[in-house]
């Protein structure tokens, strides 16, 4: 008896640990043949943020290697990666999936504070 | 271990670059015990054996642009044609590594590009040219103008007892080369002793030289891996517009220049392509040239640059005859 009411315990405890963990905050990004909106965002170490990817044109790619961002989008399918930035700096973001004559002045900035 | 064999002790290399890329020339070791034994293996294992050879590589002609950079348009390419149809001997096969036209979003102009760049390619005297796609060929329509033209983005094929494979990184759109093409990849160098020699030839570094400016292959490092147990590997790629030479493991891997514009070095802090110079109108688009001690590393070699630009082409009376009449800076 004693035993079980240890586990309910935990159980109960643990749940309202996960309850009261905050969701991450959303930063979206819209990408069209050849920009990316906005073309500068600012993140905090240590935060966990989800960064969304929307595409209203066609098929867009967001890469910042050392965020561990790689995402895709097409229109109407937009993705995204919850991440937890731990390194402070600038970060150039490129779109890496080629959508035409443009698309190597595609890109946009994060920063990590 | 009647096969094996050491290839440094078979193969030298000279190379000269043609503004986009490298002629190479490799030699084997004629009449010595490991060479004969290899002369065998390669015989055997390809159904014909070693010799000297030479190959030129041409790289990112993008025929169909027109802009500040390079105001020029085709010359360049031309003249590489004219200097190529030049070297006597002629090398016996030409590779060209991708955007060989600058896309469009019209498919009948990129179309007609396609066109204008077989109508410059046809006038070289080697008849043996291979071809793989760079993005601006191949990653709007998956590829489908660079096959109606030229055939299959990725093979492979033996010449005088050197394997070559020809990799596609660009027609899925985004920088990979895929996992279908990888398990080929595997598939087909399974039946090469570890020795052999090895020559890539793709579009897209397959590593990361630069990842900011796109200078590099998403899944280039499972590609490497695939080719790690091999001792002689050589890989040819262009995309970056300008030489660069670098080693993984038992590869070494050489960038081409391009034909059209060159890019900075990647340690500059923008990409951003070098301004055209009225006065040497081919700067950057030059020759090299590459020779081998094989006695060391047989593919990293000493490299002289020749540019392409010749006296009478330079200055401003010299740009009016590259020029169509009635055209203008």
């Amino acid at each position: 008896m004693k035993r079980t009411i240890v586990v309910i315990a935990f159980i109960v405890a643990t749940q309202l640990g996960l309850a009261q963990e905050p969701a991450p905050r959303v930063v979206e990004i819209t990408a069209k043949r050849f920009e990316f909106n906005p073309k500068q965002i600012t993140l905090k170490r240590g935060e966990r943020v989800t960064i969304r990817l929307i595409s209203t044109d066609r098929a867009h790619g967001l890469l910042v290697k050392p965020l561990g961002l790689d995402l895709d989008a097409d229109e109407g399918k937009p993705s995204e990666k919850t991440i937890v930035p731990d390194t402070a700096g600038t970060f150039p973001a490129i779109c890496d999936h080629y959508c035409g004559s443009g698309h190597g002045n595609m890109k946009m900035t994060i920063t990590v504070e | 271990m009647k096969n094996e064999f050491d290839r440094r002790a078979f193969m030298r290399i000279s190379a000269m670059s043609i503004g986009a890329g490298a002629l190479l020339q490799f030699s084997p070791l004629a009449g010595t015990a490991r060479g004969n034994a290899m002369s065998r293996l390669f015989h055997k294992q390809n159904g014909e054996g070693p010799g000297s050879f030479s190959i030129v590589q041409l790289s990112d002609t993008h025929v169909g642009f027109q802009g500040p950079p390079d105001p020029l348009g085709t010359k360049a390419f031309e003249r590489a044609v004219d200097v190529i149809n030049g070297l006597d001997p002629q090398p016996d096969l030409i590779l060209f590594t991708g955007d060989l036209t600058h896309d469009s979003d019209d498919p009948a102009e990129h179309a007609k590009r396609f066109k204008t760049f077989r109508s410059i390619s046809d006038r070289l005297r080697v008849k043996k040219r291979m071809y793989v796609p760079g993005e601006h060929d191949a990653a709007l329509d998956g590829g489908v103008l660079f096959r109606e033209n030229f055939g299959e983005a990725h093979y492979s094929f033996d010449h005088r007892g050197a394997h070559f494979v020809a990799l596609d990184n660009v027609s899925l759109g985004k920088p990979i080369v895929g996992d279908d093409q990888i398990a080929w990849l595997k598939k087909d160098l399974a039946r090469f002793p570890k020795t052999a020699p090895i020559v890539v030839f793709t579009h897209r570094p397959l590593f990361d030289l630069k990842p900011d400016w796109e200078w590099f292959t998403a899944d280039g490092d499972a590609v490497m891996n695939v080719l790690a147990p091999y001792d002689n590997v050589t890989v040819l790629y262009g995309h970056i517009h300008r030489e660069n030479h670098h080693t993984t493991g038992h590869a070494q891997h050489h960038a081409a220049r391009s034909l059209i514009f060159a890019f900075p070095d990647p340690s500059a802090a923008e990409k951003k392509p070098l301004p055209f110079n009225p006065q040497q109108p081919f700067k950057n688009l030059g020759i090299r040239t590459v020779s081998g001690n094989t006695a060391a590393r047989p593919f990293v070699a000493g490299i002289n640059d020749v540019e392409l630009s010749i006296r009478e082409l330079s200055g401003s009376e010299g740009i009016q005859q590259l020029l169509k009449q009635g055209e203008s800076l």
